[in-house]
Formats: structure tokens, C-alpha cells, sequence
């Protein structure tokens, strides 16, 4: 076999059945082989597109995304999506062409050291310098980047190595003897873990991303029914715990619900499940949780005690990890007085709006979520719409919401919500997208058209970079300095490609063109102009303490 | 503090960008590196020596070298019994009226003259820490026209 030809045999032993990606002359070989191959191939209109889209298949479905692209700028263009997916933790494949051995460091046409490039971004990566060695590259690629804290794997592949024959030998065993993941809870951690939560007043469980990518999902609503504790979850745990369950408080941080941050702020025991207390969900350090002791489940111990100092840090994998405690944990803790004192948050500091004037970006996303059943994927770009994508669906189910948490791609939704939408036809996706962001690729509108790809994208449109606008009203004496944007004609746009475009101007409009577009078997565009100078609240001002949060009912 | 931290490591291209990566990226430096393959050929064996201003993150850099996929294991010397070395080789001024003041304080610190010519003798010396500075301090008064060290090598105590 070719090295290409070895290249796609391995892709279809790992299970792989759709790249995303875009051709070019370092690829040559390869997508020869493709042509006929019968993995499903989706060209994207640029590569970082592709390596979105990777990424958004990987949420989805649970499996490796895998992406390719040429040497030089198309492994380039590539980059902003692997470090987005390194970001948050997901496990795609980026394979890149690259040019001749012989040339590698000759300043040759279309070369860029990919490999250097991306050593930060990934979770490992590899220049392959002999076809005999592509194989076992690849199995090691996968296995990598779908285990222990899972994350993007690049390999670089020279013309010359897609070319020669070699034989083809499979590695059935993988043995990498540095790279031993951590994957159940050390029975003393998990014993002091079980007497603190037995002991506590006021527990709450702080879930985070890993408890969708581990698939503990049951065992988290097991452990919060127990123990009878409210569970707060960060952008990436949307979807975790439902929110609709009512032991939960939804997003905590920034933009998190009031009643989640002062539960979390006079909490007496924290339980955090894979997530990693960014500066986002903390706010001001020293003052997050004074009266709190904490509990740290994560897979990654590099995430442990990196910023708070933790009492019981487990290093394991969620699923694994909350089984153990679940079968330790005796006597539960009486929480009713501090379940009382949450619903009494929950009352007085509901997330509101007020429905008034121009169509307010709220009102929208509680229309989709309605119209929806809440069972569609949602995808989101990054800034106000992320926000308010965050705190006005439901999310019941695991990797139902696909969103840039940690990178904050602006771009992203879009080509994410193919990929789900590849993952799964026939599912309703959503990309709940500003005027802003659906302009940084939108040029995927040719590949849903091209692939019937039918995703449905609700902007958001409020003529300005939103979220950066809201800062400057907030903290920069609304000296709105290029924020405010000129958009094209969205509808003509979507239509221009082959899609569909409906405008919504009034209120009354949204959700029958919420309904026509779920009913349209085409990509469809809805361009919802709503109320320009409208705020995500409520919000904590960047370094403040958490329980210190302006505007909304806060 | 100084750090004297240890890696062994994947024998492979690629590996010490890795590692120094993750010092470049804080803005740390790094003191002193030394790099060579152990009795398994396959493997490399690390000695580095930094400076940390913070501690937290420098137990931060530990944890991320323990997470790249080629570093087998890290240790660090601070807190543990060890013995550790530098060889150095120094170009001094060396005349033939102070042959024995120079022969005297190699002598002192076990160092050797391994080269002369002219008005310039080559030095070679191995030592901790401590001694090298003794013995660069003594040297200085004749005059050193350059130095190259190796940096620090570090090994467990039995």
C-alpha cells in the first residue's frame, strides 16, 4: 500500500466515517485515495471551517472529529480551531500535508513548520518522517487524542511519506509508556472525599465539561439527589445536570445566574466534577467561597490546585470517580434549610428581561427552546448570543450545547453546527449566532447548500459586536469605538448560496419564522433584528467578586 | 529559588522544543540544561536548572511537563537527597612567575591544567555548586579570558 492508502485504511479501523477538509498540493496523494474511499469527505470553503466542524462532530457524536488540510496555509488556517479544541478539551484529528522531506526548512512553497507551530495548541503532535511509521501514528493519534483529558493530536504528513508503498501492519496494541491516564478516584481520596459531603451543611456541586465528555451525566443527578445538593454548572457542563431539574441553578460565573453565584459564594462544600475554576466562573480569587471546602474531581491532575487551593483533589475520570463515591457515601447530609435559602435565590434573583419595545434577544431564545421541545442541538457563537444561548434554553441532555468556552471563537457556531448536524441528520440544530460572528465564516453557507447540511442559524442582529460594545457602555463611558458594524443583507445572502433567509423585524414574526425555518429542508437564516443597546445580565465586572453583580435582578 | 529538576524523556526530535515551551510560555528561564541519551538508548535523561519567582507556578510547570505525551517521569532535586555536578573549562592568564600560585589552587580544588600556550592556559574542573564558585573566585585573580560550563547535572542519592 501507499502511504495514502495506508493513511485511509487506518482512518477506517479508528471508525472514522466523515472528514472535513480542503485540498491542496500537499495533500495530493491523499485525496487521490479519497476519491475513492468510502469515508464520507465534507469540503468546506476554508480550513478553519473544516477544523471546526471537526470539532462540533466530536461534541456531538462523542467520537474523534477528524479534519485535513494542505501544508503551508492550510495547516495554518487549521490552528484557530485545534486551539480551540485543545481549549476545550476535544478530541480531534488534524492531518496536514506537508512538503517534502528533502525541503522541510527550505523556505519551499507553501511550508510552514506545522509541527512547531502547533506544539503549544496540542495535545501532541507528530511530523512523520518515514511511511513505516504512519500506522502506528495513527493508532497512537487516536488513542491520544480520546483519552484521559481529551484533546486535538495533529499529524504532519510530507508528500513523500503519502507516496511510497510500505506494508501495511496494524498495531492491535498501543503501548505508550509515558502516557498512562488516571482513570479511577485513589479509595483514600474518595473515603475523605464521601466523610466531607456526609459532614457538610451547605454543599453544592460545581459540574463542568467533564462530566459530558466522561458520560457521568446519570451518575451527577444520582450523587445531587443523594445528597440532596443544588448543582451549578459552567458553560461547558450545560447540558450536564438538566436544567429543568430543580436542584439545578444553571450557569454559574460572569454571566451566571445570581442565585448560582450566591449559592456558590456562602456554600460550606464545594464538589467539583471536571471543571477547572477559570478566572470566568471565580471572579476575584481570594474572595470566591471564603467558607467553602472543596472537593476536585478531575481527570487532568495539571487542573488541580491550579488556581484554588483544593482540601480533596481526586484525580480520575467523573463517571468512574462519582460511581466510587456514590458507593462510598453513607449517612446524606440534612440540606433542607440550605435548599430552602437556594429557592429563596432562585425567587428573588430570577434571570428576567423585560419584553418591551424591539425583539428582545431573550424572548428569541426562548422561542427556539419552546418551539424546539428543548431537544435540538444548539451551537452557539461567542459574545452576548453565547450568553444568552447559556441562560435561556434548557439544556437537558449531554452534547446537546456545543459552544467555544474556553478559546472564544468568534465563527465557531457555524461550521460546529455542521459537524453536529453531520453527527446527527436528523436532529434540529441550532446556531444561535450575532451579526458579528456569523461574518467570520460565513462562507460555510456553500458547504451546507452543497451538502444539505439544513442547520438553522438565528442572528442575532443587533448592528453591533455586541458583547464589547456592552463593555464599553459599561466601563468605557459607552465610547463606542468600532463596535458598531455594517451587515450585509442576510437574506439575500443565505439566498444568494441556495439557502433560505427570513427577516424578523416585530416580535409576533419570531416564532412562526422559528417554525418555518425548522420545517425548511434547506440551510435557513434567520436575521432577528433586535434591540440594539440590549445587556447580557446580570454580570460581574471582570476581577470583582462573584456575589458582586450588576444590572438584571441582581 | 532555584530549581534543579530532572526529565527523562522520549530519545526524540521535537522533545526539548516541548519542554522548553512550557518555561518560554510563562516567561521563565531557563538557568542551565543538560541533555543526554541513558543506558537505554531510547531515552534521554534532562538536568535543568530555574529560577522560580512563584512557586504555584513552577508546581504548575511540573505538572504540564508530566502531561506532555514524551516525558516518562520528573523529579525535582529540592526537596530530595542528590548529588549533583558542573564541569567547567576556563581560559585563564597564566605566566611562568605565577605557575605555582595557579598550580597551588588547581591542586585545592582537584582542577586541572589541560592545555597551554603562550601567556593562556585551558582549566578543566568538575564540582558542585559551591566548589566551581570557590574555584571561579580564585581564578578570577588571574584573569579569565572565558568560561563555558556545562550546567548542572543532577542524580539521586543511593
Amino acid at each position: 500500500m501507499t502511504g495514502a492508502e495506508i493513511l485511509i485504511e487506518c482512518l477506517k479501523r479508528e471508525g472514522v466515517q466523515v472528514i472535513f477538509g480542503y485540498p491542496g498540493g500537499s495533500v495530493l496523494p491523499l485525496f487521490d485515495k479519497l476519491y475513492d474511499s468510502d469515508i464520507k469527505f465534507i469540503l468546506t470553503r476554508h480550513e478553519q471551517a473544516a477544523a471546526h466542524a471537526a470539532d462540533g462532530y466530536a461534541r456531538a457524536t462523542g467520537k474523534v472529529g477528524v479534519c485535513i488540510a494542505t501544508s503551508g496555509p492550510g495547516a495554518t488556517n487549521l490552528t484557530t480551531g485545534i486551539a480551540n479544541a485543545y481549549m476545550d478539551s476535544v478530541a480531534i484529528v488534524a492531518i496536514t500535508g506537508q512538503v517534502k522531506t528533502f525541503l522541510i526548512g527550505n523556505d519551499a512553497f507553501q511550508e510552514a513548520d506545522v509541527t512547531g507551530i502547533t506544539r503549544p495548541i496540542t495535545k501532541h503532535n507528530y511530523l512523520v518522517k518515514d511511511v513505516k511509521d504512519l500506522a502506528r501514528i495513527v493508532r497512537e493519534a487516536f488513542h491520544i487524542a480520546s483519552t484521559g483529558r481529551p484533546g486535538p493530536v495533529l499529524i504532519d504528513v510530507p508528500v513523500d511519506v503519502q507516496q511510497p508503498e510500505a506494508e501495511f501492519i496494524w498495531p492491535e496494541e498501543i503501548n505508550i509508556r509515558s502516557y498512562k491516564p488516571t482513570y479511577f478516584g485513589h479509595p483514600g481520596q474518595i473515603k475523605k472525599a464521601a466523610k466531607l459531603i456526609t459532614s457538610s451543611k451547605k454543599p453544592i456541586i460545581y459540574a463542568g465539561g467533564g462530566i459530558i465528555t466522561s458520560g457521568a451525566h446519570e451518575q451527577l443527578q444520582k450523587l445531587a439527589e443523594k445528597i440532596q445538593a443544588p448543582v451549578t454548572m459552567t458553560l461547558m457542563g450545560l447540558g450536564g445536570f438538566p436544567g429543568t431539574h430543580p436542584f439545578s441553578l444553571g450557569m454559574l460565573g460572569m454571566h451566571g445566574t445570581a442565585y448560582a453565584n450566591h449559592a456558590i459564594m456562602d456554600s460550606d462544600l464545594i464538589i467539583a466534577v471536571g471543571a477547572r475554576f477559570d478566572d470566568r466562573v471565580t471572579g476575584k480569587l481570594d474572595t470566591f467561597a471564603p467558607h467553602a471546602k472543596i472537593i476536585h474531581i478531575d481527570i487532568d491532575p495539571a487542573s488541580i490546585s491550579k488556581n484554588v487551593k483544593v482540601d480533596v483533589p481526586i484525580v480520575g475520570d467523573a463517571k468512574n470517580v462519582l460511581g466510587q463515591l456514590l458507593e462510598e457515601l453513607g449517612q446524606a447530609p440534612d440540606t433542607a434549610d440550605w435548599l430552602k435559602a437556594v429557592e429563596a435565590w432562585k425567587k428573588k434573583h430570577p434571570l428576567s428581561y423585560e419584553n418591551k419595545g424591539k425583539i428582545k434577544p431573550q424572548y428569541v431564545i426562548e422561542q427556539i427552546y419552546e418551539a424546539t421541545k428543548g431537544e435540538a442541538i444548539i451551537t452557539t457563537e461567542v459574545g452576548q448570543n453565547q450568553m444568552w444561548a447559556a441562560q435561556w434554553y434548557k439544556y437537558t441532555a449531554p452534547r446537546t450545547f456545543i459552544s467555544s468556552g474556553g478559546l472564544g471563537t468568534m465563527g465557531f457556531g457555524f461550521p460546529a453546527a455542521m459537524g453536529a448536524k453531520v453527527g446527527f441528520p436528523g436532529k434540529i440544530v441550532f446556531d444561535i449566532a450575532g451579526d458579528g460572528s456569523i461574518q467570520m465564516n460565513i462562507q460555510e453557507l456553500a458547504t451546507c447548500v452543497c451538502n444539505k447540511i439544513n442547520v438553522k442559524v438565528a442572528i442575532l442582529n443587533n448592528g453591533y459586536l455586541g458583547m464589547v460594545r456592552q463593555w464599553q457602555e459599561l466601563f468605557y463611558k459607552k465610547r463606542y469605538s468600532h463596535t458598531c458594524i455594517y451587515n450585509p443583507d442576510f437574506v439575500k445572502l443565505a439566498e444568494s448560496y441556495g439557502g433560505v433567509g427570513i427577516k424578523v423585524t416585530r416580535n409576533e414574526e419570531v416564532r412562526p419564522a422559528i417554525e418555518k425555518a425548522i420545517s425548511t429542508d434547506n440551510v435557513v437564516f434567520i436575521d432577528f433584528h433586535i434591540e440594539p443597546e440590549e445587556n447580557v445580565y446580570p454580570m460581574v465586572p471582570a476581577g470583582e467578586a462573584i456575589n458582586r453583580m450588576i444590572g438584571g435582578m441582581a | 529559588m532555584r530549581h534543579t529538576i530532572s526529565v527523562l524523556v522520549e530519545n526524540k526530535p521535537g522533545v526539548l522544543a516541548r519542554i522548553a515551551g512550557l518555561f518560554s510560555a510563562r516567561g521563565y528561564n531557563i538557568a542551565s540544561l543538560a541533555v543526554s541519551e541513558t543506558l537505554d538508548p531510547d531515552i534521554s535523561y534532562m538536568t535543568m536548572v530555574v529560577e522560580a519567582e512563584d512557586e504555584k507556578i513552577l508546581e504548575q510547570i511540573k505538572k504540564q511537563l508530566n502531561k506532555l505525551i514524551d516525558i516518562v517521569t520528573v523529579t525535582d532535586f529540592t526537596k530530595r537527597e542528590h548529588v549533583d555536578r558542573e564541569l567547567i573549562l576556563a581560559k585563564v592568564n597564566y605566566s611562568a612567575k605565577e605557575k605555582n600560585r595557579l598550580e597551588g589552587i588547581l591542586n585545592k580544588y582537584a582542577a586541572k591544567l589541560i592545555k597551554a600556550k603562550g601567556d593562556t592556559a585551558v582549566i578543566e574542573a568538575v564540582g558542585e555548586q559551591g566548589q566551581i564558585k570557590e574555584l571561579l573566585e580564585a581564578l578570577n585573580k588571574f584573569g579569565v579570558k572565558e568560561l563555558v560550563r556545562t550546567g548542572r547535572i543532577a542524580m539521586g542519592s543511593p
